[in-house]
C-alpha cells in the first residue's frame, strides 16, 4: 500500500484523528481508574492514621490552624463505640536536609501523650536521614508526654536521641512533632 | 529570601544533572568540548524558561480549572515539542547569528528530559508564576554549570592514559560520579 | 528476519542502557533498589511494546512530515495510561518512581524504536522488538538496582543479606554514575569477546 502523501489536508487530518482517538482513550481510562485511585489514596492515609492511634471504628476529619500562623494541619479524631480514643495530626517540617517537605503523622491519646508517629513523606539522604522511618528512631516518642519530654534533639538540649550522622533530619522530624503537639494542645485546651 | 533559597537549591544542592539525573543524554553526548557544552547550555536556558512559562500557564488556566490534569503529560510534551520547532523557525528569521550558534542543539532538546522534568517539578512544587520562572532559570544555570565543568574535565581526560576497557563513556561516567560526590558537599546548605 | 535474534538483541548486543546508552536518566535515578529498577523497567516495556505495535499498524496512514508529532502523541497516551493504572493499583511504587514515570515520554529509547524500527517493520517484528528491547532495559535497570542495593544497603529486593552499615555511597547519586560506568565497561568487553 502506498504511503499517504504529506499534503496540508492530510497532515491536519492525521494529527486531528490521532489526538481525538488518544484523548477519547485516555478519558475512558481516566474514568475507569478514577475510583481505584481515590480508594488507594484514602487507604494510604488511613493506613498512616491506623499506625498512630489505637484501633478506631469511626474518624472525624477537621482542619486546624496552628498557633504560629503557618499552614493549617489536618486532624483526624478516632472514635471507638462513640468514645474519643485518639487524634492523628498530619504535621510537616521544611527544615530537612532535602528541600522536600517532611510530612509526619503524629497520634495523641486523649490525655495528650504521644501514641505513635509515622513518616508520610520524606526525601532525606538514603541510609542516613531515611532512618527516621525505622522504629528504632520513632519508638523513643511512643507513650511520651510532650509536656515532660523535651521534643528536641539532645544536641539542642532536648530528650531525643538523634539518628547518627543525621542530626538535621532528626531535628526536622522533631520540629514536625512539636508543631503537631503545640497545635493539638491548643485545640485540646480550648475544648476543656 | 524565598527566591534566594530556590536559586541556591536548584543550582547547587539539588543540581538537575548530578542530583536529579535529568538531562543525562546531552550531559554525556555533547560534553566533549567546552564550546559545545556552553552552546547547549544557552539553548537549554532559552527553551527551559519558555517551556516552564507556557506549561505553567496551561496547567493553571486550562488543565486545573477543567479538572483534566491527567492530560498533563501529553499536553506538556506537545507544548515542548512545538515550542522547540517555533523557536527554531523564529530564530532563523529574526536572528541568524543566534540561530547559527544554537540551531544545531534545538532539535536535541525536545527529548531532553531536563526541560520536561523542570516543567513537571514546577507543577509538583506548587510554585507561583514568578517562582516558577526563577526556578526554571536557576535549573538551567545548574545544568550549564554541570555541563561546563564536566566538559572541562573531559577535555583533560582525553590527554590521560586510561585503561583500554574504561576509555570513552565508562571513564566519563566514573568522573561524573566523582563530580556528583563533590556536589553532595552542598547538601544542607539551605 | 530471524525473530529469535530480534528478541534477544536487547539483552547484550544492543542493550539499550549498557550498549546504546539510551534512557540513562531513569537508569540512574530510580535504581537505588532492585525493585524500583524492575518496576520502572516493566512500565517502560509496556509503553515500548504498545507504541511499537500501534506505530507499525498505522505507519502507512501517517504523512511523513507529521510522523514525529504523531508518534509523540501515541507514546504520551500510553505513558498516561501507565501513570493512571499505577496510581490506582501500585501507589507506593508510583510514589517511589516519581516524575520518572511521566518522563518515559522523553525517553529516547521509546521514540527511537518507534521511529527507527516500528515505522519500517511488520506488526509481529515490531511487537517482538518492543518486548525484547523493553526486557533488555528491565534487565539493565534491575541489574544496576541489585548491585547498588547490595553494596549500599546490604539487601536484595528488600530482603536483608548483611545487617549493619554498608557502603552508603552506592545508593546515593555518585554511586549510580560509578556503577553504571563499570557496567558499561564490562558490557563492552563481553560484546567484543562474543
Amino acid at each position: 500500500m502506498a504511503k499517504v502523501e504529506s499534503s496540508f489536508k492530510n497532515m491536519v487530518l492525521t494529527l486531528f484523528i490521532i489526538t481525538l482517538v488518544a484523548s477519547m482513550a485516555l478519558g475512558g481510562i481516566y474514568t475507569l481508574t478514577k475510583e481505584p485511585i481515590e480508594t488507594a489514596k484514602k487507604a494510604a492515609q488511613e493506613e498512616a492514621i491506623r499506625q498512630v492511634i489505637p484501633e478506631f471504628d469511626a474518624l472525624k476529619e477537621s482542619v486546624v490552624d496552628p498557633v504560629d500562623g503557618s499552614e493549617p494541619l489536618v486532624f483526624n479524631v478516632g472514635y471507638k463505640d462513640g468514645e474519643k480514643i485518639g487524634t492523628a495530626v498530619l504535621s510537616y517540617s521544611n527544615q530537612g536536609y532535602d528541600p522536600t517537605t517532611i510530612k509526619v503523622m503524629v497520634g495523641f491519646r486523649p490525655d495528650g501523650s504521644i501514641y505513635n508517629t509515622a513518616v508520610v513523606q520524606q526525601k532525606e539522604t538514603p541510609g542516613l536521614g531515611t532512618k527516621m522511618e525505622l522504629p528504632s528512631f520513632r519508638d523513643q516518642f511512643k507513650g511520651k508526654d510532650p509536656g515532660k519530654f523535651d521534643l528536641r534533639v539532645a544536641n539542642d538540649g532536648g530528650d531525643v536521641d538523634a539518628i547518627t550522622a543525621a542530626t538535621i533530619s532528626s531535628r526536622a522530624f522533631c520540629a514536625a512533632v512539636r508543631r503537631a503537639y503545640q497545635t493539638y494542645k491548643n485545640e485540646w485546651e480550648d475544648e476543656k | 529570601m524565598e527566591y534566594f533559597v530556590i536559586i541556591i537549591s536548584a543550582i547547587f544542592v539539588s543540581n538537575i544533572v548530578l542530583a536529579q539525573f535529568l538531562g543525562i543524554c546531552p550531559f554525556l553526548g555533547v560534553s566533549n568540548k567546552v564550546d559545545t557544552a556552553v552552546g547547549m547550555s544557552f539553548a537549554v536556558l532559552f527553551v527551559m524558561t519558555l517551556a516552564t512559562l507556557v506549561t505553567w500557564l496551561i496547567y493553571h488556566y486550562v488543565l486545573a480549572p477543567f479538572q483534566i490534569t491527567f492530560l498533563q503529560t501529553i499536553s506538556f510534551i506537545l507544548v515542548i515539542a512545538s515550542l522547540v520547532q517555533m523557536v527554531e523557525i523564529i530564530l532563523k528569521k529574526i536572528s541568524p547569528p543566534l540561530y547559527q550558534a544554537l540551531g544545531i542543539y534545538l532539535p536535541l532538546i525536545t527529548t531532553n528530559c531536563a526541560v520536561m522534568g523542570v516543567a513537571l517539578l514546577t507543577i509538583g512544587k506548587d510554585f507561583n508564576f514568578l517562582e516558577a520562572i526563577v526556578f526554571a532559570i536557576s535549573n538551567a544555570i545548574g545544568f550549564g554549570l554541570a555541563m561546563t565543568l564536566f566538559a572541562g574535565l573531559r577535555e583533560h581526560l582525553d590527554l590521560m592514559e586510561v585503561p583500554a576497557g574504561m576509555r570513552g563513556v565508562p571513564i566519563a561516567l566514573v568522573t561524573a560520579g566523582i563530580l556528583a560526590m563533590a556536589f553532595m558537599g552542598f547538601t544542607g546548605l539551605v | 528476519m530471524n525473530q529469535w535474534l530480534n528478541f534477544t538483541k536487547g539483552f547484550i548486543r544492543e542493550n539499550p542502557v549498557f550498549t546504546l546508552l539510551l534512557g540513562l536518566c531513569p537508569a540512574l535515578a530510580v535504581t537505588s533498589s532492585a525493585f524500583n529498577g524492575l518496576g520502572m523497567g516493566i512500565a517502560t516495556t509496556f509503553v515500548l511494546m504498545s507504541s511499537n505495535m500501534v506505530v507499525s499498524v498505522i505507519k502507512n496512514y501517517i504523512p511523513d512530515k507529521v510522523r514525529i508529532p504523531s508518534f509523540i502523541v501515541i507514546i504520551a497516551s500510553f505513558v498516561t495510561i501507565v501513570e493512571l493504572v499505577m496510581q490506582a493499583y501500585a501507589p507506593s511504587l508510583f510514589k517511589a518512581l516519581g516524575i520518572f514515570i511521566p518522563l518515559i515520554v522523553v525517553n529516547c529509547l521509546v521514540l527511537g524504536r518507534a521511529e527507527g524500527f516500528a515505522s519500517k517493520n511488520s506488526f509481529v517484528s515490531a511487537l517482538i522488538d518492543g518486548l525484547g528491547m523493553g526486557l533488555g532495559f528491565t534487565f539493565a535497570l534491575t541489574l544496576l538496582g541489585a548491585i547498588r542495593e547490595m553494596l549500599g544497603s546490604g539487601s536484595l529486593f528488600g530482603y536483608t543479606l548483611v545487617s549493619g552499615d554498608m557502603i552508603l555511597v552506592f545508593i546515593l547519586q555518585p554511586g549510580a554514575f560509578i556503577v553504571l560506568g563499570y557496567l558499561v565497561a564490562m558490557f563492552n568487553k563481553i560484546k567484543k569477546s562474543a
